[in-house]
């Protein structure tokens, strides 16, 4: 539906929430709808990233469709969301774009067969295809200076982008005043989103995938999270041990690198297999659909990463790495040119959102209800 | 099963326990029940999505308590508690039943917790319950959905869709109900019965025979499935009736509210802060008699009463953010005039009644909405006792009323076990009421906030636990 309708559908099932408010303790979502009498296009933008659509109103609505209030704020609050992404990122076009699977099946294709190119051309077919070990035996397939130069010139783009989109947001959501946030509010939404505290439905978790309340979303997501740290943690190391320290990888298997990277790759394996198989299970009701199609592109790009990393790492001695170290590289640059579009800017908007509630939040609770 | 649930036997013999409704009474009984019997049937007339009855729209239960309990600020005592009721029933209170209700109350937030129901921290937006009344996290439809799913775990079978058209009775022993099932009617027979199937408040016919044509003007807050034809079947069979035919309660709702199952969204706070006028264009009653949790209940039967059963509260821009937000626009005009035509208002009528409300307000500034602050009308009949300031700051506001109706206190006489008493003056042995039905036996009229949800529970697991005794003789 276009921007506008959204809007004012997301206003009109906002309205019957703030009558109703039977949700409160569920999330951060309802107690800041509290806070307003009315609902401007940036309050509700900033409620749409403030939801984790743990979906623990829907089933507990009385006004859910059937019912002619017809509320699914879950679904409402999903497509905002989704068109937010958008609206931040810059060029818009190009998040339309890349959001879907099949777009983003193309990239990752097309990412594998520009490493692929470099590295023929580089360092010519026969190489790339036979057995290397001892120092810098990645680089023989693929030069450094060519896997850091366009590894840095994305990655600049990228967070280069999210700045941009994150300020643009943070002025538009809020509801008063621009002050900056106080080290107190960033530091409590930094733990809310540490420890996913609204991704708990209250207490006994999220129904999800369907109308149980359950775990399961939870601990997927925390796999994922903390082996993406572990998987940045390893390559921050590699980089100090090699660019500071002059060790040259592969480094032995129980080195911090090696230790850390397969950690963080199994974690986010499970996690995003967990996450695949519990999404494919999940109730469609208080969904979006053109939500669901970002999400899987988000996490099969990252299980893939992750899963051709660990493949990278157990087939490092075998005339096989070569091709895997491609696909490898391949996919984490598909990761890196789609992250200022996909789903993986949820981590900016949400964390934005996050700050605000904490920020009024506090302010509500200094001067007494609205 | 480790909860000590005996195991369930093949179909084909009696049910042990039939409980007849889908709301919190009727599954308090059926889970007390199944905690000694095998076989328990629970007959929900409501699909899956509306099931629950009034319940599905409720929040939060009254319980008795001792201080420290997490989810419950401050000590509410038994006494206290009791005071509460006869304070909003008028002594039309039956004190025996009361006093063991507010006893059992203590149990009930454990008991509900076993079964699985999940509480909500007192928030800023519960402030004035707090102290009294456990919240559950999500409310009532979290509360039902939560009861069929243990129900579903702890193997009672449920029915949905099933309406139950007839009692068949053996003398005055229940033996078996006639169900409906869309076009399929079949009997099922029990060693025991609970009814808990609320009471004839979505009826409009029944409610017409006390308050005439009024009645279509009327909107039913909740389930359009509490028509009361088991009510009506239980006194065919020659059950006592107790409460007031015409006993109601009703709070005022947006006029524009549906007809059915409208819920907590539609209702209006906005009276305390405005003045109400009729169809006519008049004051009729005190708008700031009270605070408003102990006022709001009143406003259905006011405005039942006045002609066409339709009132309009009228605030100013100084008011109009004082309470919650209204679900439906309020009208809006630059001019108290304009207010006149959009609502269908004699406008000279409208102007002279604001206006004599001004000059009896003339100078009131003083103004505090948490307290009474004695802020009132002068030579002004009715008065306006509390929140009274001239209604002079553009743009005006307008909202309109109708009575909401929420439930009914008429229903079947029970005895000290929940068993329903016969207009003989003597008790069906198997046959039980809880909930709604039987709510006029401790509470004749006046509304005391989760208190209905406080007998379902109790006689819910009274009625429950006496079926089942029953069912094992």
């Amino acid at each position: 539906m276009p921007a506008s309708d959204l809007f004012q559908e997301a206003e009109r099932q906002l309205i019957v929430c703030n009558a109703c408010r039977y949700c409160e303790g569920y999330c951060a979502v309802f107690p800041a709808m509290e806070l307003r009498q009315a609902f401007t296009g940036g309050d509700i933008t900033y409620l749409a990233n403030l939801c984790h659509d743990c979906r623990s109103c829907y089933y507990a609505c009385m006004y859910a469709p059937p019912h002619e209030f017809a509320v699914n704020v879950p679904q409402i609050l999903s497509e905002v969301r989704q068109e937010s992404y958008g609206r931040y990122s810059w060029p818009a076009s190009l998040s339309r774009l890349v959001t879907s699977v099949p777009m983003t099946a193309a990239v990752v294709v097309a990412a594998v067969a520009v490493v692929v190119a470099v590295a023929s051309l580089l360092a010519g077919p026969g190489r790339v295809l036979s057995a290397h070990v001892g120092p810098g035996a990645f680089y023989q397939i693929v030069p450094y200076w060519a896997m850091v130069a366009p590894g840095v010139a994305v990655c600049c783009y990228w967070v280069g982008v999210w700045i941009a989109g994150g300020t643009r947001f943070w002025r538009d959501t809020a509801a008063t005043g621009r002050a900056p946030a106080p080290v107190g509010a960033v530091a409590g939404a930094v733990w809310e989103a540490l420890v996913l505290r609204w991704l708990r439905g209250g207490g006994p978790g999220c129904p999800y995938p369907r109308e149980h309340a359950s775990y399961a979303r939870i601990v997927w997501h925390m796999l994922v999270f903390y082996g993406f740290g572990a998987a940045v943690a390893s390559t921050t190391i590699a980089f100090i041990e090699q660019d500071l320290l002059d060790r040259m990888p592969p480094y032995p298997l129980l080195s911090a690198p090696v230790v850390l990277g397969t950690l963080g790759g199994l974690a986010m394996i499970a996690g995003t297999c967990g996450m695949l198989v519990t999404k494919a299970q999940s109730d469609r009701a208080p969904a979006s659909g053109p939500t669901l199609g970002m999400d899987y592109a988000f996490v099969v790009l990252l299980g893939l990463a992750s899963l051709t990393g660990m493949l990278t790492l157990v087939l490092r001695e075998t005339a096989a790495m070569g091709i895997v170290l491609m696909i490898h590289l391949g996919v984490v640059a598909a990761l890196f040119v789609t992250a200022p579009y996909g789903k993986f800017i949820h981590l900016v908007y949400r964390f934005l959102a996050l700050v605000r509630n904490q920020v009024e939040q506090r302010e509500a609770d200094h001067h007494g209800p609205a | 099963m480790r909860d000590g649930t005996p195991a369930r036997p093949a179909s084909g013999d009696p049910y042990d326990v039939i409980v007849i409704g889908g709301g919190n009474a009727a599954l308090s009984a059926a889970l007390a029940a199944r905690r000694t019997v095998r076989r328990v049937l629970v007959l929900e007339r409501a699909p899956v999505h509306m099931r629950g009855g009034n319940s599905r729209h409720t929040r939060n239960v009254r319980c008795a308590h001792d201080p420290g309990d997490t989810y419950l600020s401050g000590e509410y005592g038994e006494d206290e508690f009791l005071e509460d009721l006869q304070k909003v029933g008028g002594g039309r209170v039956n004190v025996e039943l009361a006093r063991f209700t507010i006893r059992q109350s203590k149990h009930l937030p454990a008991w509900m917790s076993t079964h699985g129901v999940r509480w909500q921290q007192a928030l800023r937006g519960t402030l004035s319950l707090a102290r009294t009344n456990r919240f559950f996290l999500g409310g009532g439809k979290a509360l039902v959905n939560t009861y069929y799913d243990t129900a579903e775990r702890r193997g009672i079978d449920v029915r949905y869709e099933s309406a139950v058209e007839d009692l068949v009775l053996a003398g005055k022993r229940f033996a078996a109900v006639v169900v409906r099932c869309g076009e399929a009617r079949t009997v099922i027979r029990g060693r025991a019965a609970v009814v808990a199937a609320g009471g004839f408040e979505a009826n409009l016919g029944w409610l017409k025979r006390y308050w005439g044509d009024a009645a279509d003007n009327f909107a039913v807050r909740g389930t359009p499935y509490n028509d009361g034809a088991v009510l009506a079947c239980l006194f065919d069979k020659g059950a006592m009736s107790i409460g007031d035919p015409k006993g109601f309660h009703a709070v005022a709702v947006d006029a524009r509210a549906p007809k059915y199952d409208g819920g907590i969204a539609t209702r209006l706070d906005a009276i305390p802060f405005g003045i109400v006028v009729n169809r006519d264009g008049l004051r009729f009653s005190d708008e700031g008699e009270d605070l408003w949790p102990k006022r709001y209940a009143t406003w259905g039967g006011r405005i039942a009463e006045q002609p066409g059963q339709i009132a309009y509260c009228i605030v100013d821009a100084k008011t109009i953010r004082c309470f919650l937000p209204p679900l439906y626009r309020p009208v809006q005009a630059t001019a108290i005039a304009d207010l006149a035509a959009p609502l269908g208002l004699d406008q000279a009528v409208l102007v002279g009644t604001v206006e004599a409300f001004n000059r009896a307000t003339a100078g009131n500034t003083a103004f505090r909405p948490d307290v009474l602050d004695g802020t009132c009308t002068r030579g002004l009949q009715p008065p306006k006792s509390n929140w009274a300031r001239p209604i002079d700051r553009p743009p005006f506001y307008a909202l309109p009323l109708r009575p909401g109706i929420t439930f009914t206190y008429m229903g079947v006489a029970v005895d000290e076990r929940a068993r329903i008493v016969g207009r003989d003056g003597e008790p069906f042995p198997n046959l039980y009421a809880a909930g709604e039905i039987m709510s006029g036996n401790i509470l004749e009229r006046g509304y005391l906030a989760g208190f209905g949800m406080t007998i379902g529970g109790v006689f819910g697991r009274l009625a429950g636990e006496g079926a089942a005794a029953d069912a094992r003789v």
